[in-house]
């Protein structure tokens, strides 16, 4: 397997989608000949073309739009959020259009449409342009929500979400774009609602997604040199999502903490707990705790962002607490 | 002074678990005001204060298993004191008889020392804790919580019932090797799950196994058209809407009659005789978290349809909320099962003894029903298994029974 970056393992799929299928095209604010702000799309407008790399006007509502227009009308557009904050003008077409038309329209007109970009706090990016989107999304029935935390996973995740016939928000951690690792030569795709434990351990379940998945495997390093087995389940897509390894894992540990760089409050960190209490209620022999996000708008100061972000300490500390 | 004993709820009863105390040391108490909770092998009760005045010298502490007529603390009117032999020390728990051999080795082992509280009544421990000490039949109370507050994990579980392994009678010869130590966290499942079974699962055990080895059991099958049953069911509840009327109590009623027109199977085998009970006392098997009760419905005979509705709904009611007295659940003289709920068509069940027959009720089900003009019509329809004892009950003589029975139900005013 060759080590590549999560931002080209992206741009692998990418190219690999738009080659096996020719109504796969791509949309969004310099995707095209800047390549990309993030540089997701370098060399595609060179390679695809005009007719299947689409340069919008600076206008989300406008182009996402046009999108589901496109996708109604049988392509399968791939969407560049520049980032998931621009996207909350577009709101109204994700959330009032994109996610109702199957339904509204008696299944008729499914929305094969696809949303990515970055999301996130943790590159300075200020209050304005570090929100977490998942929560709002997760929250929306229509959607299937989607947050990859490595090169492999999401390269098979992007091929499957631009095969399914729902729209798919796909959340790119900007924290993530320069990340490495091993990602399967040749074809593959990683099915939606299957959790990955990417660690394995007996004392406590870490739940998360996304950059909290390096997170929990860096703390569960440390506390493995002082005799404690944290096992990590990545969910890998929040809707749908793969309770069923929730629940045998929290089964063994007893024990579980729900992790993600998301504000606490009314985050997916208290659908994590609710599920595991409504159905592992009896095997747990601690609360389950959240280490999430600060309930503030992140601040642009770097020293103030990094207290309002979960990092490996706190982790620990949770572990330490629930462990107790 | 007044002394609150531990009372003797049943015949067989010989000791009683003292399981918390609902009024504390000092409390001023109202006569028949509860005070303290106690089990008994299947039921827990609450015992009421005998006079007023204030509760002192508690003896007995919470989990602790007494003889009948120990006393267990006293009641005290104004200027009044504590006889001298109380100078308020508890009676320790201890759920093994035999004194420990030495002193238990673990730190964790099982105190007097009270278990951690929400400043009320309850006892703070993890659902975890909660469920294996249930597994175990263990009360909490007796637990020292080792966790966040004084809550009781996993781990004071465990160590409660390592210490009461080790606490209980060793073989003469020791082993020479030291068992290794268990791990601080449960090894992952390597091996089958062994899970304790709870007391009442445990005598149901025993009981059934008994029963169905040493009775030699029979069944009949009976089907009965329920269409006039229903109907008169469905009238009686809207005419009174206070108490509605369900299909087991009709089963209950039809059954009461019928066992006056048969008390043969209402007798019981015993050392080479017949005996016939001074009355009809029906049994109703209830299902409960813990396990299976039954709850007895006393004289039947001559009761009306309300008067055993009501009485076998406020014992079923009792009986799930654990709080059946040993009296509400001994000396059936019948018993019926009913599964109809969960849609079985039939079963047979295992006779519960002093009852020398058991009725096992399916669900009453809508089926086409050839006529005796050939004309097929869909109706109401219920089948019913008999269990009987061939010591007391012939093939026929259960038969005619049956035949009675479906008489009755299809026939509804034989009831009033």
């Amino acid at each position: 397997m060759a080590v590549k970056l999560f931002r080209e393992a992206i741009r692998e799929a990418l190219i690999e989608e738009m080659e096996r299928d020719p109504n796969v095209i791509l949309m969004g604010e310099d995707i095209g000949r800047y390549q990309g702000s993030f540089r997701v799309t370098e060399g595609l407008f060179q390679r695809f073309g005009p007719k299947r790399v689409w340069d919008t006007p600076i206008s989300e509502p406008g182009f996402v739009a046009i999108a589901i227009g496109a996708a109604i009308e049988g392509l399968r557009p791939v969407v560049e959020m520049m980032t998931w904050s621009f996207a909350l003008l577009a709101f109204d077409q994700i959330i009032n259009h994109a996610a109702k038309i199957l339904y509204k329209s008696g299944g008729a007109c499914p929305v094969p449409i696809v949303i990515r970009g970055p999301a996130g706090p943790g590159r300075q990016l200020a209050a304005q342009h570090s929100n977490s989107v998942e929560a709002w999304l997760a929250h929306t029935p229509g959607l299937k929500v989607v947050l990859p935390s490595t090169p492999a996973d999401a390269k098979g995740l992007l091929k499957t979400a631009i095969r399914d016939n729902n729209p798919v928000m796909f959340i790119e951690h900007p924290r993530l774009y320069l990340t490495k690792g091993e990602v399967p030569e040749g074809e593959y795709t990683i099915p939606f609602g299957v959790a990955d434990i990417k660690r394995r351990g007996r004392d406590v379940t870490i739940v998360t997604y996304s950059r909290g998945v390096q997170i929990a495997l860096n703390a569960a390093e440390q506390l493995a040199e002082q005799g404690i087995e944290v096992e990590v389940i990545d969910l890998r897509t929040l809707v749908p999502c793969d309770w069923e390894t929730v629940f045998n894992s929290v089964r063994r540990t007893h024990r579980a903490i729900a992790l993600h760089d998301d504000t606490r409050y009314v985050g997916f960190g208290a659908e994590i707990a609710a599920q595991i209490q409504e159905h592992a209620f009896d095997y747990l022999d601690a609360p389950v705790l959240r280490v999430a996000g600060a309930d503030v708008p992140m601040p642009y100061n770097r020293h103030l962002e990094a207290l309002a972000i979960p990092n490996e300490q706190r982790v620990i500390e949770a572990v330490r607490e629930v462990l107790a | 002074m007044h002394t609150i004993i531990m009372p003797k709820m049943g015949d067989a009863m010989e000791e009683g678990t003292l399981v918390r105390w609902l009024k504390r040391e000092g409390d001023p108490v109202q006569e028949g005001e509860p005070i303290a909770e106690i089990a008994t092998d299947k039921a827990t009760v609450e015992i009421e204060a005998p006079a007023s005045g204030v509760l002192r010298g508690i003896r007995v502490a919470e989990g602790a298993v007494v003889p009948v007529n120990t006393p267990l603390a006293y009641i005290l009117q104004e200027g009044e004191e504590l006889p001298s032999e109380t100078d308020g020390k508890a009676t320790a728990p201890s759920a093994t008889p035999a004194p420990a051999p030495a002193e238990p080795a673990a730190a964790s082992a099982p105190s007097a020392a009270p278990a951690p509280t929400d400043g009320g009544t309850r006892i703070l421990a993890s659902p975890l804790a909660r469920k294996i000490a249930a597994e175990h039949g263990i009360d909490l109370a007796l637990i020292k919580g080792t966790g966040p507050k004084g809550r009781i994990v996993e781990r004071d579980v465990l160590a409660y019932i390592q210490a009461q392994k080790a606490a209980a009678p060793q073989p003469a010869v020791a082993p020479v090797v030291a068992p290794e130590p268990a791990p601080a966290v449960a090894a992952p499942a390597a091996a089958e799950r062994v899970e304790s079974l709870n007391r009442l699962r445990l005598i149901t055990a025993q009981r059934t196994t008994e029963a169905h080895q040493t009775i030699p059991h029979f069944y009949l099958t009976m089907e009965i058209d329920m269409e006039n049953a229903l109907a008169l069911r469905q009238q009686l509840n809207q005419l009174d809407e206070s108490l509605r009327i369900s299909i087991n109590d009709l089963i209950v009623k039809a059954c009461a009659v019928a066992l006056e027109k048969h008390p043969v199977i209402n007798a019981r085998y015993q050392d080479g005789q017949l005996v016939y009970p001074n009355g009809v006392h029906i049994g109703i098997a209830v299902a409960v978290e813990q396990g299976l009760l039954v709850a007895v419905v006393k004289h039947c005979e001559g009761k009306s349809l309300r008067r055993i509705a009501q009485e076998a709904q406020a014992l079923i009611q009792k009986a799930r909320e654990g709080k059946l007295l040993p009296d509400e659940m001994t000396g059936n003289t019948f018993t019926v099962s009913n599964l109809g709920m969960f849609g079985i068509e039939q079963f047979t069940a295992i006779i519960n003894p002093p009852a020398s027959a058991i009725l096992a009720v399916g669900a009453t089900k809508r089926i086409p029903v050839v006529q005796e003009d050939g004309s097929i019509v869909a109706r109401h329809r219920m089948k019913v298994t008999l269990s009987c004892d061939h010591r007391v009950i012939d093939g026929a003589v259960g038969a005619q029974f049956l035949q009675t029975l479906k008489h009755i139900l299809e026939n509804p005013l034989l009831m009033l």
